[in-house]
């Protein structure tokens, strides 16, 4: 069993680093207005855990609710 | 006076503030392994600058929950003196310890530089200071300052805005080296027991070192 969770700057934040790669982009052509960078943490479970164990890791420790935001996917 | 250093894999500021303290204050201090449970009994507990944990996750992210680190919060909670330095601030701000963010600099670069930075509020340095402008140096990648607005206005209430980058005071957006909002870089706590601060006083003790100013600052934040 697998959760996948996904992690996104604020959309209210500045991102620089997704700013660069829109930039970057641009300069080569793409039709690209904007760009955001997250991550991606996948947990390989030792043992089934319910979505509600996973949202507590992500407020214990994965995501900073200051500067981000998230959504899980439970993969089986 | 007694000081205590928390020291975790990454660290690379502890035994420069350890130094410091001894210079310009005379400090008595100790190194803490970030695995100990208990803490020493000290009128100073310092998170050092560095790389802890690698910044792996977020910078500070992992430090911050380190058995050392929650001993420290149970300390804080009784009031005790603690001063997280450039990723000890971003280990207090992951605590919890003080509120807001520490986020990438706007323009993507590592800072490594000489600032001016003023004293807004005295209150954590003894009343010494007050207005002061001080040179010292920054270094870091992730030392923009982000809170909502509302965090802001306590913020500045409550008095805990302790320094600004720049000369400019309230306002002014000369000099601010990584986008902070309202220029602020360093913060205390509500009861001014807690600071944390971007950039290394324990960097700035001798003329050599292109100021004193670092030693002025840890003068003025040991004395009573």
């Amino acid at each position: 069993m697998k959760a996948v969770i996904h992690i996104m700057p604020h959309s209210t934040l500045l991102d620089p680093q997704g700013r660069a790669i829109a930039l970057a982009l641009q300069e080569q052509g793409y039709p690209v207005a904007d760009a955001r960078q997250g991550k991606r943490i996948e947990l390989h479970l030792s043992q089934p855990c319910d979505k509600a164990t996973i949202e507590t890791m992500c407020q214990e420790l994965l995501v900073n609710g200051v500067i981000e935001s998230y959504h899980i996917d439970m993969v089986d | 006076m007694r000081a205590a250093v928390l020291v975790f894999p990454g660290s690379n500021c502890d035994r420069d503030i350890a130094t410091a303290l001894r210079v310009a204050c005379g400090a008595h201090v100790s190194f803490v392994d970030g695995d100990e449970e208990t803490l020493p009994e000290a009128a100073l507990y310092v998170l050092p600058g560095g790389f802890s944990w690698g910044d792996y996750l977020r910078c500070g992210a992992m430090a911050a929950r380190q058995k050392a680190t929650k001993a420290l919060k149970a300390k804080a909670e009784q009031g005790a003196r603690i001063l997280g330095i450039c990723n000890g601030f971003q280990i207090l701000i992951e605590c919890g310890l003080l509120p807001g963010a520490l986020v990438k600099n706007k323009n993507l670069t590592f800072i490594c530089k000489k600032q001016n930075l003023k004293v807004e509020n005295n209150r954590i340095l003894n009343g010494k200071l007050k207005g002061a402008t001080l040179s010292l140096p920054i270094a870091h990648s992730e030392g923009r300052y982000i809170a909502d607005d509302q965090t802001l206005r306590t913020l500045a209430a409550n008095q805990q805005i302790a320094m600004r980058y720049g000369t400019g005071g309230t306002g002014s957006t000369d000099d601010n080296p990584n986008g902070s909002v309202d220029n602020i870089a360093a913060l205390t706590n509500r009861r001014g027991t807690i600071l944390g601060m971007m950039p290394h006083p324990e960097r700035a003790l001798y003329d050599w070192h292109g100021s004193c100013d670092g030693k002025r600052f840890l003068q003025a934040f040991c004395s009573s």
